[in-house]
């Protein structure tokens, strides 16, 4: 394989926050990311999933070094950005693009869309004074807006529109890299479709990479080669596109997979069979010992809460050792002594679980 | 059976220096309890608006109501903020898509619950808080009676987002909108919270408006769905029928646009054209410049003359807003299984 372009090694993140006051004193951390690893390839699309307030935008934030990781490297073209100063990262500042969920509130109201481009090729120094105008007006092109859009304010655009604005603003700095964290939610689908074929032309005309953040699995699938599954401040699968998809072998990828809404059953498809998560996700100021999601895991045995399960290539697990009910369950050993599972071995597709194995039925339909 | 919902020739204006936005234009639906309504339509279409007249949440000054609407009998509109007072939270509630900003950041999760509690009943504080304890049971918080001291930060964005449920129900109102409230949330915790009101729903028997982007949601929840385009609604009837077999191009193009969790991914078909400015909507359907199926329709029809809302097929229950008829309109999308 080539040399990534983006490479995060063990990258953690802690906010310090005040004790709750009820349960404890002094200061706490929230562990919103705690310890993921991730590689991007140029030109490659990269989702990120997973639970609501897992750390998606705390990783792009840091992938964007729009904050200082607590430990961990994050390697760029070579270079560990890490730590460097804001002097120190100016030239990398440029190559790593973000852009935002609210296309409303990520853009200057009192500028005009002319202005707000224009300013982006400035900080960069991208073009000369004398080509600014052109060059605004080609990103504005490139993105579908109307060069004749230039004078005008964000609020006098629908959303999709502002959206546009907001990667024309993004494109500006050429970018090798655009983080995108949620570009697409507060769309209605059509925009979102919209949207959607422009960030696809960018990448393969200007082989533009992804890091590509969205609750909306089947907006991830379309748009991504690979895809990480988070929970609870740590990836937990991550593995090529229509591996994770067809064989998601996670218990909570299973969970997120099969929790998606199908619109099939307006024309009589049998909803997909639903697997219920109880409970809540732990706080991430303190997670459960070993694998995180244990608490909520129909699979989970006593090894779970002592043993933190590496994210790797799966065993081989024979079907009836995969511990249904507590009867069955395998002991950790006999798991690590069996052999890789040759589909994740040749896919790359790899699972933090002790007891990972494709579900039963395949979670997604496969079509007809 | 009667509706407990009743919305007639609803009109919403907002008089601005641009001149006056007609965000909703027309807008006539019912609803009965015991069923959920899903609203779906292109941003700024009128969603929000409508329902917040539904709640009398518009200020007066700045917007021009005309129409009727007419909840368990009552008339909101012009009703006197002082009855509208009473009205909201009692006989209907809404949630919002953030939960963030309907949350005081200083004010405990039991303080807020309690306060919309006694705000309709005469109760000590003891007893209102043993009313929010047991809201925040029903809706699925776990240890009920220690969370209920804590504050809007210290919960994570699901369980924010049941805690506005649990203050929306806490006066068992007869209608229940929830506008958008699933966006935000991962898929598990959107499913969560979809059971959550389908639980509340049928225990209640409360009429539910449930706005959302996501026709995946839409085919799971709603008896009903009402497509809205540029303020106004251009399909209503049976959600088997609307997204199974729509009959208006506006409602096959949202299902167009939609990218399958299965299947091969191609590209995209968004919608051609941006949706019209609410200034000077088209003469005609609103939709007639977007629509790829108007040369269909004879003598330029769609340009000239609006379609009513009425039925247009045997089926008295589904009403379209479209000029085409018979066999012009049979949209087959790759989002949905092929029609026998
Ligand atoms: N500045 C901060 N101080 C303290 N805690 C923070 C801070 N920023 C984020 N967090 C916490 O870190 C965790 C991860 O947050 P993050 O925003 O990265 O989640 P997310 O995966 O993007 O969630 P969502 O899907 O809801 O957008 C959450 O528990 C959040 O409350
Ligand atoms: N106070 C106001 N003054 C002027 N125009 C307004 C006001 N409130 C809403 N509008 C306009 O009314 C139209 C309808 O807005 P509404 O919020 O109902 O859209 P929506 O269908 O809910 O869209 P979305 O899916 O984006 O939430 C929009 O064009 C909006 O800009
Ligand atoms: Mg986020
Ligand atoms: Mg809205």
């Amino acid at each position: 394989m080539s040399t990534p372009l983006l490479e995060l090694d063990d990258v953690t993140m802690h906010f310090r926050i005040k004790g709750d006051g009820l349960f404890s004193r002094g200061t706490n951390k929230v562990r919103a990311v705690d310890g993921v690893s991730l590689t991007l390839q140029p030109g490659e699309t990269l989702g990120l999933v997973g639970e609501s307030g897992c750390g998606k935008s705390t990783t792009a934030r840091l992938i964007t070094r729009l904050l200082e990781p607590t430990s961990g490297k994050i390697n760029f073209d070579g270079t560990d950005i890490a730590h460097l100063s804001e002097r120190q990262l100016r030239p990398f500042r440029r190559q790593i693009q973000l852009i935002f969920q609210d296309p409303y509130s990520s853009l200057n109201p009192r500028h005009t869309v002319g202005t707000i481009v224009g300013t982006a090729l400035r900080t960069h120094d991208m073009v000369p004074k004398s080509g600014e105008l052109k060059r605004v007006q080609e990103l504005l092109e490139m993105v579908g807006l109307n060069p004749e859009h230039y004078n005008r304010y964000p609020h006098e655009f629908s959303g999709g529109q502002r959206q546009r604005i907001g990667i024309a603003r993004a494109l500006a700095a050429r970018p090798k890299v655009i983080v995108a964290d949620e570009p697409v939610s507060a769309l209605d689908v059509s925009i979102q479709a919209q949207v959607m074929n422009l960030l696809e032309n960018l990448r393969s005309e200007l082989g533009i990479a992804f890091v590509f953040i969205a609750h909306d699995l089947g907006v991830v699938r379309h748009f991504c080669d690979r895809v990480a599954v988070m929970y609870l401040g740590r990836v937990v699968e991550e593995g090529p596109r229509d591996a994770l998809y067809e064989q998601p072998h996670h218990p909570y990828t299973q969970a997120l997979l099969s929790a998606v809404p199908d619109i099939g059953v307006v024309r009589g498809v049998p909803p997909r069979e639903r697997i219920r998560l109880v409970g809540d996700v732990p706080s991430p100021v303190n997670p459960p010992s070993g694998c995180r999601f244990r608490t909520r895991c129909w699979k989970v045995q006593d090894i779970c809460a002592t043993a933190e399960p590496e994210l790797a290539i799966p065993a081989l697990v024979r079907p009836p050792a995969v511990p249904e009910s507590p009867a069955t369950a395998v002991t950790p050993d006999a798991v690590s002594a069996s052999v890789p599972e040759p589909a994740a071995a040749m896919s790359g597709q790899l699972t933090a679980c002790h007891f990972a194995a494709p579900p039963v039925a395949p979670v997604v339909a496969q079509p007809a | 059976m009667t509706p407990y919902l009743e919305i007639t020739d609803l009109q919403v204006e907002f008089p601005t220096q641009d001149g006056t936005v007609r965000a909703v234009q027309g807008l006539s639906y019912a609803l009965p309890l015991g069923r959920t309504l899903a609203i779906v339509g292109e941003s700024g279409s009128g969603k929000s608006v409508s329902s917040m007249a539904v709640m009398g949440l518009h200020d007066p000054r700045s917007t021009r109501i005309t129409g009727s609407i007419k909840v368990g009998g009552k008339e909101i509109v012009g009703m006197s903020e002082r009855n509208l007072m009473a009205f909201r939270g009692a006989d209907a509630s809404m949630i919002f898509q953030d939960p963030q900003s309907s949350l005081h950041p200083y004010f405990t999760i039991g303080d807020q619950i309690m306060e919309s509690y006694r705000a309709h009943h005469r109760v000590s504080r003891k007893t209102a808080k043993a009313r929010a304890i047991e809201m925040l049971d029903r809706v699925g918080i776990p240890n009920p009676g220690r969370r209920v001291d804590q504050y809007p930060h210290e919960f994570s964005g699901g369980m924010r987002q049941r805690a506005m449920i649990a203050m929306a129900l806490v006066n068992d109102p007869k209608l229940l909108i929830a506008d958008e409230p699933t966006t935000a949330l991962d898929v598990t915790v959107q499913a969560q919270i979809l059971d959550l009101i389908a639980d509340l729903q049928r225990d209640f028997g409360s009429a539910v408006v449930f706005i959302t982007h996501d026709l995946g949601v839409v085919a799971e929840i709603a008896d009903d769905v009402l497509v809205m385009y540029a303020g106004n609604a251009v399909e209503h009837g049976p959600v088997k029928q609307i997204l199974g077999t729509p009959l208006h191009p506006y409602t096959w193009g949202l299902l167009e646009s939609i990218p399958a969790v299965s299947g091969t991914p191609g590209p995209l078909h968004p919608i051609p054209g941006s949706p019209p400015s609410l200034l000077a909507v088209p003469n005609g359907c609103a939709f007639h410049p977007r629509c790829e199926f108007r040369d269909r329709v004879a003598d330029g029809l769609c340009g000239e003359k609006l379609p009513d809302l009425v039925a247009r097929t045997a089926d008295p229950d589904r009403l379209s807003r479209c000029h085409l008829t018979g066999p012009d309109r049979i949209f087959e999308t790759d989002i949905l299984p092929r029609l026998p």
